[in-house]
């Protein structure tokens, strides 16, 4: 009894430690100021200066180049990974190794090495500076993260129904349209969701492939640049906090659907095999 | 006539990884090879070996390796230290055990400037001297959940009977867990540790943020040289980084490939 609760409580306490930070932004961000301290009682004051800062406008252009990079590098990256493992699921066995090999090669890199190479790639072979640069970095460190959610639906797809298609007159591309890529659904659908937050979230690849002349910023570039300088001014905690309920909604909804899913999927499976 | 017909589909599915196969070439191999070839090259794109020269003698460039190691092991062993009991206690957890891992998990999603910000701000409001310490704090902080993660996956798939026949033949807690559960759990360990230990002497900004710009950290000086068109220095930098990557996911490799040996063996 005594050990329970005291493994209980580690966790809780690390817990506690581990969402601290994240709890004191979201409470003070009613605070109006940056001190933490309630000096002007409970306010919406931080939450109106995201538009009425001087740097409302830099802000609003940083959230639009994020959301166009994500939205044009993971749409891009969900077509090109979903049709490289449908090629790579039918490759021989030497060549697949060689382009898994390839694939594993942005994941396991440490992203600094990545972010420098597409910088040394670019700056030689002359790429305008700016959006082609950067859409493309993003494409090339997503993709493999949809190859590898994809390939593991094609792996456990029975092919018989798929060559069924095509005795029963089925064009190939009919039959792929029609029969595999509904059943890989499930995981072109979590490669791009994949590809997408990864693209919103990265910093450092983008930092050092943005240009310095361009003024290009995302949110993250743009929070690194605005809070290296001076400390965080009271609008920044609005917006940390906005981000941070909903990334954390998001997270527990997939979750949550994820779930039940299985669990449907359980007593379904349970029911059958009655 | 049935098996040809397969196969000439499977012929023409391949071409549909070219498209992907040439972009990783181009985007990404190629870019590593220039990364190797800048690193021979002086100013004027002739071969030299002045670049290795320069890092491995200059004073400045071996401290700030030197340091980003010792932050590296540093903040490795405590996030072992304090992420293996964490695991422990999650995989013994029945139902709330799920919500729990995911509670750990779910910071991760918030982006790191953000937090790390949130912590220096809290620091600067404790009067806390940003440095060191601050740092470590830092670093354990933002990777605690890579070290968690692996080490609970394994612990938890344990099965239960090994425990339970130690049990059987007299062995206490104390027992069970260094002569069980612990050699048991080498894997995850060993991937607990190349998942913190890289990223971490790798890392950029969090150090520059948390010490106010009085620690640097290999990452921040990669990126500092490659600031500075120094890119022959920085490309040994990075070829030095690539190293310990390569070497981490060899470890990792060999280890998970004798770990299926063993499976199927039994």
């Amino acid at each position: 009894m005594v050990k329970k609760i005291f493994e209980k409580s580690y966790l809780f306490i690390l817990l506690a430690i581990l969402y601290a930070p994240i709890v004191f932004i979201i409470v003070y961000s009613f605070s109006g100021s940056s001190n933490f301290n309630f000096d002007n009682g409970f306010t919406f004051e931080s939450y109106k200066q995201i538009v009425t800062s001087d740097k409302a406008e830099a802000l609003g252009l940083a959230i639009g180049n994020t959301f166009l990079i994500a939205i044009v590098s993971s749409v891009i990256a969900t077509i090109m990974g979903t049709c490289a493992a449908i090629g790579i699921h039918a490759l021989g066995k030497k060549f697949r190794h060689a382009v898994e090999t390839v694939n594993q090669f942005p994941i396991i890199n440490s992203e600094i090495v990545m972010a420098v190479s597409f910088m040394i790639f670019f700056v030689t072979c002359r790429f305008a500076e700016g959006y082609v640069r950067l859409i493309i970095a993003h494409i090339a460190f997503t993709t493999p993260y949809v190859v590898l959610s994809v390939l593991p639906k094609l792996e456990s797809m029975d092919p018989n129904v798929y060559e069924a298609a095509l005795d029963l007159g089925a064009t190939p591309a009919y039959a792929m349209v029609k029969v595999m890529i509904p059943m890989i659904t499930p995981g072109i659908i979590s490669g791009f969701a994949m590809a997408f937050t990864l693209s919103l979230d990265d910093f450092i690849i983008t930092q050092i492939n943005k240009g310095a002349g361009t003024g290009i910023d995302t949110l993250s570039t743009f929070i690194y640049s605005d809070a290296r300088v001076q400390g965080l001014e009271p609008f920044w905690y609005a917006i940390f906090s906005i981000i941070i309920v909903v990334v954390l909604a998001a997270v527990l909804i997939v979750n949550l659907i994820n779930s039940t899913r299985a669990k449907k999927a359980k007593t379904l499976s349970f029911k059958g095999g009655k | 006539m049935a098996k040809s017909l397969t196969k000439k589909f499977k012929m023409t599915k391949r071409v549909f990884s070219y498209p992907y196969i040439l972009f990783m070439l181009l985007f990404v191999v190629v870019p590593l090879v220039m990364i190797l070839v800048y690193a021979f090259l002086d100013n004027e794109h002739q071969f030299t070996l002045s670049n290795f020269q320069t890092f491995f003698t200059s004073r400045s460039s071996l401290y700030v390796l030197g340091n980003s190691l010792f932050v590296g092991v540093i903040t490795t062993a405590i996030c072992l230290l304090i992420g293996y009991p964490a695991a422990y206690f999650l995989s013994k957890s029945k139902n709330s055990g799920k919500v729990m891992v995911l509670l750990f998990i779910l910071p991760m999603w918030v982006n790191f400037l953000i937090r790390t910000l949130a912590t220096k701000e809290i620091f600067m409001a404790m009067h806390v001297e940003l440095g060191m310490g601050t740092v470590l704090f830092g670093m354990v902080y933002n990777y605690l959940p890579f070290m968690i993660l692996p080490l609970h996956t394994v612990i938890s798939g344990i099965d239960k009977s090994y425990t339970e026949a130690a049990r059987d033949l007299g062995a206490d807690d104390f027992t069970t867990f260094f002569k069980v559960i612990l050699p048991m759990s080498v894997s995850g360990i060993l991937s607990g540790i190349t998942m913190v230990f890289i990223p971490t002497i790798s890392t950029f900004a969090i150090s520059q943020l948390l010490s106010n710009g009085k620690i640097f950290l290999f990452g921040d000086s990669i990126e500092l040289k490659f600031s500075q068109d120094m890119y022959g220095v920085g490309s040994v930098m990075s070829l030095v980084m690539l190293v310990f990557v390569l070497v981490s996911s060899f470890i990792m490799n060999r280890y998970n490939k004798n770990k299926n040996v063993g499976r199927t063996l039994w």
